[in-house]
Order: structure tokens, then C-alpha cells, then sequence
């Protein structure tokens, strides 16, 4: 087993006339907690899409854990051992909270129809086996008290969680986390940085998008800058912090005064 | 949960209910003839469409697409059962070997109906869908030449009745006194076939799969970003549901000894898509209560609104038919304004936690 778990290979992709992401290449190692920052528009998203099949890259490529995700589909790719959660959140609404993290155990589950209707020994075992992880999984992230309540009920943190409890149901090797701070207090943005760095402890990389700088410095190994679809730099967060290139995307080129 | 429902704390309670349940299912046959033997076959039609509203709700309910074809499924499994057992083609194969042929050609049909409209949703697979339905209607009604397939629109006639050896079930017999007539044991079938759905539909619904299809119709791509092949459920999903249809549709054929591509119109696609919205989409019990309701409402109507007019003014006012379709129309209104999600909407499932390791 190499420590690369993610290498990205001149990703490109383009919309348009939009270059969205060119020629980005990193790699993520494992166990380690990998930061993607950068202004609003600069890729990042459109970086998660393109690394979890839902786009396809135009040039280059992921290499994850030894093979080329090339050509695969977002079911494939979680199949993998990538899993995700999104900028806007996206549970299941209308179900419960534990039927969201049940559903995120489908993939390593087998039951088929017959299975289904059968019913028999094996079947049943299967579904206790998804429902004690997924009880497991809520009391991970702190919302086992919720377990029957509908997911779209939950407060925007405990949504996030939820979201985060569903993408581990998958046992993703690489949990990408797409903003998941987003909306929270600074009580609840602190309990989260010690959630993923939990996770991390538990032996699950981390891919964070995050605009919280305080975050991202507190819990990021490395950080990967975009702009403009385009590597800017990457390192420790205090290098990434003094970086003329990272602070002129940020804040605009210095004056002359 | 209520009482009636609680098998774990009240399970006499339970059995109880579903004893009374079944035993009046069992002796309403006979209540019933003693109204009119026309209503055991109304109930018979009922059952029929209980069996449709099922199946349309694994598509409509479970998996959240919209199929206002549904029609058509019943159409290629009557079709099925009539080419296969009757003079046209003068094949006469019996009926535990059509039904399952039946399935699978619906089955076919509903992959077939499927695998092309796979990226549209909504309004626009509705439309889709509605044109699927349309299709298979006018192909029933023109499949007369240059092969004398379908028979067109004069339909297929003579159809076989269902029989075992020498026990046909169209046939009355007398038995312990009781006189079981056609629609009778007819309906003795179809209760059971009924029962077989209800428990698949019950098992599928709180399992992986169903989990599945709940989860494409919530949010299709959190569902494929969570492993779920959309593609392969979404088939499966149209599969299902056109099996039951393709099932019911053998026994419609069989039942009413002839069929004509007129029994599968478009009013009755939006038949079945009303009571499973009506009912509850995505409830089983709320989408059998829909197609109970909205099978029996009707006839119940068509009796009384004639007599009733007879005896208050004389002479008939307004055509059963008219009054019929306005209460009809002015329920569905109120429904829609009052319980948009249904009679019995589909509830969040509460499940029994462990509590053994509650350490909060």
C-alpha cells in the first residue's frame, strides 16, 4: 500500500468558454486531512463533481488507491470508496434520519428483490446489521436523539451531520466534504473540526472545501489554493497563508499608491 | 403508533383485527349476492384495480416517476393471456403457464417503456409516458393487418376462463349448500392474489431496494453520489410495477372473456394515477383505500342517484353518469385542497431503537 490515496492528473474541464479547472494536479495522502480553498468560482466544486463521476474531465484523471476512476459513474465511484456530502445539502427529506444513513450502507449491502420478499436468515441479519451501524453511525456525530424524526426537520447543523453520518455509512476511504461549515455558529463550526478530525483518527482521508479560514488553518495538513480553475499553490496552511499569489487572489493585487 | 397497529406491545389486539378483516372478506362474497350477483363482479373489477394502484404505486409512490401510461401494462398482460387461450390464435394454454408469461412480457415492455426516458423527470416523463400508453393502445387497434395479430378494434373474443382439470371458475357449483357461482370463486382468486401482492409490496418496501427507490425519488443525485445505481433501480422499478400490471391484466382478460384496446384508454391510466394519489402515494394501505374508494364510490352512485330522483321528483332530473362525474370531480377538488398528500399520507417510519447501550 503506497501513502498516496488521490492523485489528480492535469485535471481539465471546461464549460464552454469557461475553463473551470486547468491542468490541476495534487495528491492527497492517507490519513491525512487535505484542504481545497479558494474565491467563489475558483473550481472547487466543480473539482468534487469531476473527482466523483457526476462530471466527466475533458483531459487527465484520478488515480485513487491504486486504480484510475476514469469513466466511472457516482455509484461506481462510491463504490470505490469515495464519498461525499454537498454545498447545499441534499438528504433524503422525507425520510427519517436513520433511513438516510441505512440508505448510505446500500453499497456494501447485497439484498436484492427476492432477497426482499424472502425474506430469509441471511436477509434479516443484512438489515440488522444496517440498522445497528446506522444507530452507530448517529451516535457518532451526535444525533442518535433524532433517529426517527424526518431529516428535512433537523436543524442546518444537524443536517450537516447527518449528511456526514450517511457519506461514512458508505466506508468510504476518502470522505470529501464540500463546505460542510457552511451556516454554522463558531460552537458549532469548533465541534465539527473535532468531528473530522475524529474521522481522521478512525483512518479516513479527508478532502475539506471550507471558507472558513479559522478551520482550515485549525485542521487542514495541506492545503491546495484554486483561482480561476487554476493550482495556485499548495502546503502547510501558514506557508499557503503568506503566499503574494494566494493573498493577490484573495484580496486583489497590491496598489500602487 | 395506535393499539391496531402495535404488534410488539397489544399483539391479541392485532390479531384480533386482522381476524375480523379476513373472515369479512371472506363471507362479503355472499353478502353480496344477495344484493346482485353484479355486485361480487363490481368487487371483483375493484380488487382488479387495487392490483393496478399497487403496481402503479412501486413506480409512482416508491420511486417518484410519473407514469400516466400505467395502462398499457394491464393492456399487454390481457393481451397476453387473450392471444394465448383463446380461439383467435386457437391456442388454449392454461392459465398458471399465460400469467407468468404475462409478467414477463410486461415486464419487457416496462423495461422497454424505461430504459428511454431515464434522464427525464417530472412533467416531461409524464408526457413520455402518457405518449407509451397512447402507443401500445393504437398499436392493439391497427395489429390487425397485415397480420391478424390483435384482431383490432373488434377486440379478441371467447377468451378462456380460468379452470384447473375439470374445476373451471366459470362455472356455479354447489358446495356444503353454498352456491359458489363464477364471480365468486373469481373472487376467492383474486382476494389471494391480492393478499400474495400486498405482503411483496409490504416486504419490498422496508428493504434495501426499497430503501433504494425511496432514496432516487428524494434526490437522484445524492442517491448516485451514495452508491445507488439510479439506472438499474429506476428499470426495476418500472419492472415491478408493470409485472403486477401485466398480472392483472391476465386475470381482467379471463375474467371478462373478452378484451378490445377500448378498455385501455387514457381515462383509465389517470383511473389508477387518482387513487394512488388520492389514497397516498407511496402508502400501500392509502393507495389500496384510494382504488377501493374510487372502484366503488362510482357504482354506488350509479345506483342510488336514479332511484333517489324517481322517488323525489318522478321522473329522472339529471343522467346518473352526469351527477356521477360531478361528485367525482368536486371530491377530488376538496381532496386536493384538504389532504394534498392524501387520505392516509406516507409517513415517516419510525423504527424501534435498541436501547440497551442508551447511555444518554
Amino acid at each position: 500500500m503506497t501513502t498516496t490515496l488521490l492523485e489528480a492528473r492535469k485535471v481539465e474541464k471546461r464549460f464552454g468558454g469557461v475553463q473551470a479547472l486547468a491542468d490541476v494536479s495534487f495528491s492527497i495522502r492517507r490519513a491525512e486531512i487535505y484542504g481545497l480553498i479558494g474565491p467563489n468560482g475558483a473550481g472547487k466544486t466543480t473539482l468534487f463533481n469531476v473527482l466523483t463521476g457526476i462530471y466527466a474531465a475533458d483531459a487527465g484523471g484520478f488515480m485513487f488507491d491504486g486504480a484510475p476512476l476514469d469513466g466511472l459513474g457516482p455509484h461506481q465511484v462510491a463504490a470505490r470508496g469515495i464519498a461525499r456530502t454537498f454545498q447545499n445539502i441534499r438528504l433524503f427529506a422525507n425520510l427519517s434520519v436513520l433511513e438516510n444513513v441505512m440508505i448510505g450502507r446500500h453499497v456494501r449491502t447485497r439484498a436484492g428483490v427476492i432477497g426482499a420478499v424472502l425474506r430469509g436468515p441471511r436477509t434479516r441479519a443484512e438489515e440488522a446489521g444496517i440498522e445497528r451501524r446506522a444507530t452507530e453511525l448517529l451516535d457518532y456525530v451526535g444525533i442518535r436523539g433524532r433517529a426517527n424524526d424526518r431529516a428535512g426537520s433537523l436543524p442546518y447543523g444537524d443536517q450537516r451531520r447527518l449528511e456526514i453520518a450517511r457519506a461514512l455509512a458508505t466506508e468510504p476511504k476518502l470522505l470529501a466534504l464540500d463546505e460542510p461549515a457552511a451556516g454554522m455558529n463558531p460552537a458549532e463550526r469548533a465541534a465539527l473540526g473535532r468531528l473530522i478530525e475524529a474521522v481522521r483518527r478512525d483512518g479516513v482521508t479527508i478532502l475539506l472545501i471550507e471558507h472558513d479560514v479559522r478551520l482550515v488553518m485549525n485542521i487542514c495538513d495541506r492545503v491546495l489554493v484554486l483561482d480561476y480553475g487554476e493550482r495556485i499553490a499548495e502546503g502547510p496552511p501558514p506557508e499557503v497563508q503568506k503566499d503574494p499569489k494566494v493573498i493577490e487572489a484573495y484580496l486583489g493585487a497590491p496598489h500602487a499608491a | 403508533m395506535h393499539p391496531l397497529f402495535d404488534t410488539k406491545n397489544s399483539p391479541r389486539l392485532v390479531w384480533a383485527g386482522v381476524a375480523v378483516v379476513a373472515l369479512t372478506l371472506l363471507v362479503l362474497p355472499f353478502a353480496l349476492a344477495q344484493i346482485g350477483t353484479t355486485w361480487v363482479r363490481i368487487t371483483n373489477y375493484a380488487i382488479l384495480y387495487v392490483l393496478l394502484a399497487l403496481g402503479l404505486n412501486i413506480v409512482v409512490g416508491f420511486a417518484g416517476l410519473l407514469d400516466l401510461g400505467y395502462i398499457a401494462f394491464y393492456a399487454v398482460g390481457a393481451y397476453t393471456y387473450a392471444l394465448l387461450a383463446s380461439p383467435h390464435f386457437g391456442l388454449h394454454l392454461p392459465f398458471w403457464a399465460i400469467l407468468p408469461i404475462g409478467a414477463l412480457v410486461a415486464a419487457f415492455f416496462g423495461v422497454l417503456l424505461g430504459a428511454p426516458t431515464l434522464k427525464l423527470r417530472g412533467d416531461y416523463l409524464a408526457i413520455v409516458t402518457l405518449g407509451f400508453g397512447e402507443i401500445v393502445r393504437i398499436f392493439l387497434n391497427n395489429l390487425s393487418r397485415p397480420v391478424n395479430l390483435t384482431n383490432g378494434p373488434q377486440g379478441v373474443t371467447g377468451i378462456d376462463p380460468f379452470s384447473l382439470g375439470d374445476f373451471s371458475f366459470a362455472r356455479s357449483e354447489t358446495f356444503l349448500g353454498l352456491t359458489f357461482s363464477g364471480p365468486i370463486k373469481y373472487y376467492y382468486l383474486l382476494l389471494a392474489v391480492m393478499v400474495g401482492i400486498l405482503a411483496l409490496n409490504v416486504r419490498l418496501q422496508d428493504s434495501r431496494i426499497g430503501r433504494a427507490w425511496e432514496a432516487v425519488r428524494e434526490d437522484e443525485t445524492a442517491a448516485r453520489a451514495m452508491g445507488i445505481n439510479t439506472t438499474h433501480m429506476k428499470l426495476l422499478a418500472f419492472a415491478m410495477g408493470a409485472t403486477f400490471g401485466g398480472v392483472a391484466g391476465g386475470m381482467f382478460s379471463a375474467i371478462q372473456g373478452f378484451i378490445s384496446p377500448e378498455s385501455f384508454i387514457l381515462v383509465e391510466s389517470i383511473l389508477v394515477v387518482s387513487m394512488v394519489v388520492l389514497g397516498g402515494m407511496g402508502n400501500i394501505w392509502g393507495v389500496v383505500l384510494g382504488a377501493v374508494l374510487l372502484s366503488f364510490v362510482p357504482e354506488i352512485l350509479r345506483w342510488t342517484v336514479e332511484p333517489m330522483q324517481r322517488a323525489l321528483f318522478g321522473h329522472m332530473l339529471v343522467e346518473p353518469e352526469v351527477i356521477r362525474m360531478l361528485i367525482f370531480g368536486f371530491a377530488l377538488v376538496l381532496i386536493m385542497l384538504y389532504r394534498p398528500a392524501g387520505l392516509l399520507p406516507s409517513a415517516v417510519r419510525k423504527r424501534e431503537l435498541a436501547r440497551d447501550d442508551d447511555a444518554a
